[in-house]
């Protein structure tokens, strides 16, 4: 039998496909909050400069119970959560007139590479001259949204199968018909996929124009106020609210997509 | 309604297909010859999919086809493939035209995706076959991939379902073509 060269054991490149079980994200989560554990502990100075999860902890049962820290986060989830709605319907529809004429796709490129490139405390500072505070983080996050979304679209519409389209033409089916079971499956993995990452980073973008534009009840000047009383453990509370916000809202709205394109389509389970 | 096809000419760059290519199809007929002759470059100008570098096609009234590849929606059942592009047709015909054609209750369960290719295939040969809209069927190999007893059975039904339409039927297997017991036309 042929052995194997040592170097060929080595330098295995293969990708295990295999499902990642609970257990072993676990496994992984608890090392890493072992590891922040352990930089917490050596760095010193009662967490001033890193919060031990511990502190962390604490502080987010101490702000939990309050109705400020509700009211914070149904303030920031409902302005972020309008801009990515509108981000999503905006990046639909010039996704759908991009594909459809050329000249549109060209027209907008510009403007979409220009908000993909623009960092987000100079958008922030410029939409401050525009819209009150309040609603800046409505407008950050439906300008980082957009060019996401968009790009999602336009791909999903390259990616629907040409064959089916060819089929849907020669037996004449309505448009309604095709959009339904031949344009939104083709579309729907490009534009789930970059609506889930959207969803990650309306946050990012919307809680960091909050922390620069300070508007009253938002989770944003609540990170700010930590920061500026060195309330360290309070700081990655709200960042730890931050991230589970954004995972949760990633997770329920790639669920309702599901369900609405199974709605729609009328697809059985493979 | 007859298809009336007149000195039609295909080239793809250097190479020409069709050569000057007459034909008036006034009824089901099979159209047979070697791979690359150009019976499904015929079949895609007749299907406005393909244009023609010369020549006249006339008489391709609302067709419904076999191409070449099943294209049925991968997501979709069996029956729903076919009521998807029958025009009014009804699930339970559908369902009795598949189940004669082999399709088990588990099997009209599925989606497209998980039948097998002999399976996909009966599905797109009666999606053409039951378009109640269709005047004229075009078929590109329609018993691809079905063992002998099945093309029997695929025959049987095209000829009973296709009815006097002007059919064009594309196949190179000629105990199929013997089956159907229409007038052959050699490219």
């Amino acid at each position: 039998m042929p052995t194997q060269p040592v170097w060929a054991a080595l330098c295995r490149l293969t990708i295990s496909t295999m499902p990642v079980k609970f257990w072993q994200r676990a496994a992984a989560l608890t090392a890493w909050v072992a590891v922040w554990q352990l930089a917490a502990v050596s760095l010193g100075h009662g967490g001033l400069f890193l919060a031990t999860p511990i502190q962390t902890l604490q502080a987010l049962v101490q702000l939990a119970p309050t109705a400020v820290f509700w009211q914070r986060i149904v303030f920031s989830a409902l302005r972020i959560l309008t801009g990515f709605l509108l981000a999503v319907l905006g990046g639909l529809l010039l996704g759908a007139l991009g594909a459809r004429w050329r000249w549109v796709r060209i027209f907008i490129e510009p403007a979409m590479q220009l908000i993909r490139a623009m960092p987000v405390a100079s958008f922030v500072i410029l939409a401050l001259l525009w819209v009150r505070s309040a609603n800046l983080s409505v407008v950050v996050s439906f300008t980082h949204v957009l060019p996401v979304v968009y790009a999602g679209v336009l791909g999903g519409i390259a990616d629907t199968d040409p064959q089916l389209l060819e089929m849907a033409r020669v037996y004449r089916l309505p448009l309604i018909t095709r959009l339904r079971y031949i344009w939104l499956p083709g579309i729907f993995p490009s534009f789930c996929e970059s609506c889930i990452a959207a969803m990650g980073m309306c946050w990012k973008s919307g809680v960091s124009a909050e922390v620069i534009g300070l508007p009253d009840h938002s989770v944003g000047d609540a990170l700010y106020r930590a920061k500026i009383t060195l309330s360290t453990p309070d700081v990655f509370a709200w960042t730890l609210v931050i991230v589970l916000l954004s995972a949760l809202l990633s997770t329920v709205a790639a669920r309702l997509l599901r369900a609405i394109k199974a709605c729609l389509c009328g697809e059985v389970q493979a | 309604m007859s298809i009336v096809i007149q000195n039609l000419c295909k080239s793809f760059g250097p190479h020409a297909v069709l050569h000057d290519f007459s034909w008036t199809v006034d009824r089901p007929m099979v159209l047979m010859g070697a791979s690359g002759c150009g019976k499904t470059t015929l079949l895609r100008i007749l299907l406005r999919l393909e244009t023609a570098d010369s020549g006249t096609v006339t008489g391709v009234e609302t067709p419904a086809a076999v191409f070449q590849e099943n294209r049925l929606c991968p997501y979709l059942t069996a029956v729903d493939n076919l009521v998807l592009t029958g025009h009014g047709l009804p699930a339970a015909q559908a369902r009795t035209e598949l189940q004669a054609l082999g399709f088990t209750e588990a099997d009209l369960r599925l989606p497209a995706v998980r039948l097998s290719g002999g399976q996909k295939r009966r599905a797109a040969l009666l999606r053409a076959l039951l378009c109640r809209d269709a005047q004229t069927l075009l078929m590109d190999e329609p018993f691809t991939g079905m063992d002998a007893d099945l093309v029997r059975d695929a025959a049987a039904a095209t000829h009973r379902l296709a009815g006097e339409r002007p059919t064009i039927l594309v196949t190179h297997d000629r105990t199929a073509a013997e089956l159907l017991g229409w007038p052959i036309r050699e490219i």
